[in-house]
């Protein structure tokens, strides 16, 4: 035990921080505050009322040879400690009412962006900037099973952070595509639940440039404690450029469709594609987690013919934790993810799907 | 038929004993009997609950995953929270309601005896169907104690239907137990017992059952919804069948918030009694404790959505809700100063009972801080969900509740066995428990405000010392635990005899019957007139 003990404490990265902390804006600054003043007028009151009852205990005690009063009741007092109660609750709601009003008053922002949670991981959309990308969790597997050292950022990493500019009112649009999440950032004071169906407000503006990082706090399945949110504050300047470059980005992408594809390049996009979005699932070896999540390996689906195989992808299973990744994810990618899927862990279809058959597919339903 | 049959010879019924071996407890109809089954009962939930509590530990003992995979571990949160609530301490209420609640008010039995039986019996085979999913093809529930839907419905194991039945069943069970104290406590009072004469857990069981009767048929509801959209094509929650997935946490809360003070109106009726008795002075402000429960269990209707302070509800509704919710620290307040001003100037003694009364009315004023910070919105929107939450019920529950439920256990035993349980064993469980307890849950209100979610099975190594104490305090607690079954067995099997009075400053109708208390008891209600009171009282001084 002690030397579990040693161990745990000795970590580079434990702490022993028992307050939350101011943050990172002027919302958070005064929730920290609001947080701070009613601690301590709780412990004001119970200095008082334990402060009253251990000093009982010490002195009332029958092995003091206390003979016990008589008295049982009085309406003086009892009005008493209703009212002054009654009067910090008011004193306390004032601040907090206040507070609450900034917080709900999302009009005027600079810059909007559309949050989606997924079952495990969250999407960013620029709204009117046609950049959009998902954030997945990068903490390898190997740490989560205690294989490998774990980073200073364990569990709190993703490959592409939500990007924000400095002192810019920054509205979020949060929905969620299949089941409720929340989107948490406690440097922000930013907590909303992601339910789909709605879309929920909410706002922040950020002073300093640098990373703060958060966890989905609605119980989502299976991976819930493992999509961390990653906000990265830039200043406008950088901001600028980061937006074009992922413009442009965006651009190439779209061009990939037309490109032509051999199998071997399919193959190694897919296995990178197919290790983010559907790996918590189906799992690395493909055999999935039956009966919740099937196995691909050996599977009818993914041996059969190439149609049906695109048809589930791309339109998901109702009723199931099968999403639609036709709107998730890039022709380019849902192509090699099949053609992934046919080809690896023993499945030796041999054929192979590009994304222009996935693009005919998508144009022949509609 | 008997009653045709013994007509005229009423006067020797009480000669009557129990039936013999088993089917002395399928058929029984005596408040005794059942009131000792719900307690075993509840007892083993408390312990498989804790079983589960004991996983979640473990596998939080470090950052990680060492024990348990991640879907596993959601179905060990989930039952761990559904034994604990409805299998573990509202089964135990009920249990003390049936033994104690006749003794108190002087009455022969419960009101409705026959269904009295089958509202326990409901409840084997309910858990046993609960339980009974963890062994299924794609395991048991594992969306949490408040079963959130999407996540429920459409996103459920298969099993989630057993779990529907399971709950319809506690709900039965439930709102027959209730309806039965509410007819036990309006009809079989003793001649002269006014209802301002009642003693407080009387009282607060009363205003319990209508809690109860009032709460568990929208709990039914709620489940039978969940039903129709899994099974019967309805869309009562799925955004994409043009329903609303808000509502159901909606309906759950108007269900959970009056059920929150299920779990501990009963507790306070008890600790109104045993302080008393320790303190050997009488409960200071009974008429103010009264109307402070009536106004807990009636604000306790219009306050559920502080448990959706995130949901984004609009502006007034927030600001209704946070208002309503701190109002609840006037009437609970007032409790807690009655009971320490019943301390004080009194002449106290420290047995096992009210050790844990006394650590009930400090812990559960901690949870009630939290909770007070809880009720602020702004503020909220950093704890909810996280573990500032967790510990915060706990705070409430643990030393609330279940301490409540250990320091009636105490108080009343040597009613129940004739025997005095072991007072140097029953102080080492107490302080076992205590340090268990508060090393436990303590911690987890830094690590919630550090920013650790709750019912996540891995986290960042900044949470990992805490959690590690955390841990360790929980085995603590749960090992104790065992010591307490130890205590119980060896009080029923012997130990010093108890007389009909065990505690010199205890008050109630439950003293003045031997210890243990024969199988029928009151058979002629006792006259509780206020004349009558008089002359008893200048007898006993």
């Amino acid at each position: 035990m002690g030397f579990l003990l040693w161990l745990v404490f000795s970590s580079a990265y434990a702490s022993w921080g028992v307050n939350m902390t101011p943050g990172a804006t002027e919302v958070s600054r005064t929730v920290f505050d609001l947080h701070m003043t009613i601690f301590w007028i709780c412990v004001v009151i119970g200095v008082i009322v334990f402060g009253a009852m251990f000093w009982s205990m010490l002195v009332h005690r029958r092995s003091t040879g206390q003979q016990p009063a008589h008295f049982h009741e009085s309406t003086t007092v009892e009005i008493l400690w209703t009212v002054v109660p009654l009067v910090i609750l008011v004193l306390m709601a004032i601040p907090a009412t206040k507070t609450l009003i900034e917080i709900y008053d999302s009009s005027e922002s600079e810059l909007d962006i559309q949050i989606t949670g997924y079952q495990w991981k969250w999407h960013y959309k620029y709204l009117g900037e046609d950049v959009e990308f998902f954030s997945n969790l990068t903490t390898p597997k190997d740490q989560i099973n205690n294989k490998a050292t774990k980073g200073e950022h364990y569990l709190l990493e993703v490959d592409e952070p939500l990007v924000v500019p400095v002192g810019t009112k920054v509205r979020f649009l949060i929905t969620a595509a299949d089941v409720i999440h929340s989107w948490w950032v406690p440097a922000l004071a930013v907590k909303k639940d992601a339910i789909p169906g709605f879309i929920n407000e909410s706002w922040t503006r950020i002073d300093e440039p640098g990373l703060y990082r958060g966890q989905c706090t609605e119980l989502c399945g299976k991976d819930h404690g493992f999509m961390p949110i990653v906000v990265e504050a830039k200043s406008k300047e950088d901001y600028a450029v980061w937006l074009a470059e992922r413009k442009q980005l965006a651009m190439a992408e779209k061009e990939l469709t037309s490109k032509e594809w051999t199998l071997d390049e399919l193959m190694v996009r897919g296995e990178k594609a197919y290790n983010t979005a559907c790996v918590a699932c189906h799992q690395a070896s493909g055999e999935g987690l039956p009966p919740m999540f099937p196995s691909l390996k050996g599977s009818a689906i993914a041996t059969g013919p190439a149609a049906g195989h695109i048809g589930i992808v791309v339109n998901g299973k109702p009723g199931t934790s099968m999403a639609a990744f036709g709107k998730q994810l890039s022709e380019v990618d849902i192509a090699a993810i099949i053609t992934y899927e046919r080809n690896a862990w023993g499945n030796a279809v041999g054929d192979m799907v590009t994304p222009k058959d996935i693009l005919a597919f998508k144009q022949a339903q509609e | 038929m008997s009653a045709v049959i013994d007509h005229g010879h009423a006067g020797h019924d009480h000669h009557h004993g129990p039936a013999k071996g088993l089917m002395r407890w399928v058929l029984t109809t005596n408040h005794k009997d059942i009131g000792t089954m719900y307690l075993w009962f509840s007892f083993a939930m408390f312990l498989l609950g804790g079983s589960m509590a004991m996983v979640i530990r473990a596998e939080l003992f470090q950052p990680g995953l060492q024990i348990v995979q991640p879907e596993f571990f959601n179905q060990m949160t989930t039952m761990h929270g559904l034994i604990m609530v409805f299998g573990a301490v509202m089964p135990a209420f009920v249990g003390l309601a049936n033994w104690m609640i006749p003794l108190m008010i002087g009455a022969p039995d419960m009101a409705l005896p026959r269904m009295n039986n089958f509202s326990f019996w409901l409840l084997p085979a309910a858990f046993s169907m609960l339980v009974s999913t963890l062994f299924m093809e794609g395991g048991g529930p594992n969306f949490g104690w408040t079963f959130y839907a999407p996540l429920s419905t459409t996103y459920a194991p298969e099993s989630v239907t057993f779990f529907i039945f399971a709950i319809h069943l506690m709900g039965f069970s439930s709102i027959m137990g209730a309806i039965n104290v509410v007819a036990t406590i309006l009809n079989l009072r003793a001649p002269g017992m006014t209802l301002m004469k009642m003693p407080l857990f009387v009282w607060t069981w009363l205003i319990t059952a209508f809690l109860l009767i009032a709460v568990m048929p929208v709990l039914a509801g709620v489940v039978t919804m969940m039903l129709m959209d899994i099974h019967f094509g309805t869309s009562f929650f799925s955004a994409a069948g043009g329903g609303d997935p808000v509502l159901f946490q909606h309906v759950f809360w108007f269900f959970g918030h009056p059920e929150v003070y299920i779990m501990i109106l009963p507790a306070f009726g008890a600790v109104s009694a045993i302080i008393p008795a320790f303190a050997r002075k009488p409960l200071f402000g009974y008429t103010s404790m009264v109307y402070a429960t009536a106004s807990i269990a009636f604000l306790s209707f219009i306050v559920w959505a502080h448990h959706m302070f995130t949901v984004g509800i609009p502006l007034t509704g927030e600001l209704f809700f946070m208002y309503a919710t701190l109002l609840i620290a006037v009437p609970t307040g007032v409790k807690v100063f009655n009971w320490a001003s019943t301390m004080w100037r009194g002449s106290m003694t420290f047995e096992t009972p009210m050790l844990f009364a006394v650590a009930f009315v400090i812990l559960f004023t901690i949870g009630g801080f939290s909770g007070l910070m809880l009720a602020i919105a702004p503020a909220d929107f950093q704890y909810h969900d996280t573990y500032f939450v967790v510990a915060h019920f706990h705070y409430v529950l643990v030393p609330g509740a279940i301490f409540g439920i250990f320091a009636s256990a105490y108080f009343w035993l040597p009613k129940w066995t004739g025997h005095m349980y072991d007072e140097t064993l029953g102080k080492l469980h107490f302080w076992m428990s205590f340090i268990g307890m508060n090393m436990a849950f303590f911690p987890m209100h830094f690590v919630g405000l550090a920013g650790m979610p709750r019912r996540i099975p891995d986290y960042n190594m900044m949470f990992a010392n805490f959690n590690m104490v955390s841990s360790i305090g929980a085995f603590m607690f749960g090992a104790t635990q065992l010591l307490f079954l130890f205590i119980v067995i060896k009080c029923i099997r012997g130990g010093k005899a108890a007389p009909a009075k065990p505690w010199d400053g205890a008050e109630g109708l439950e003293w003045t019957i031997p210890s243990p208390a024969p199988y029928h008891t009151f058979q002629t209600p006792p006259d509780m007139s206020d004349e009558h009171e008089h002359r008893k009282g200048l007898a006993h001084d």
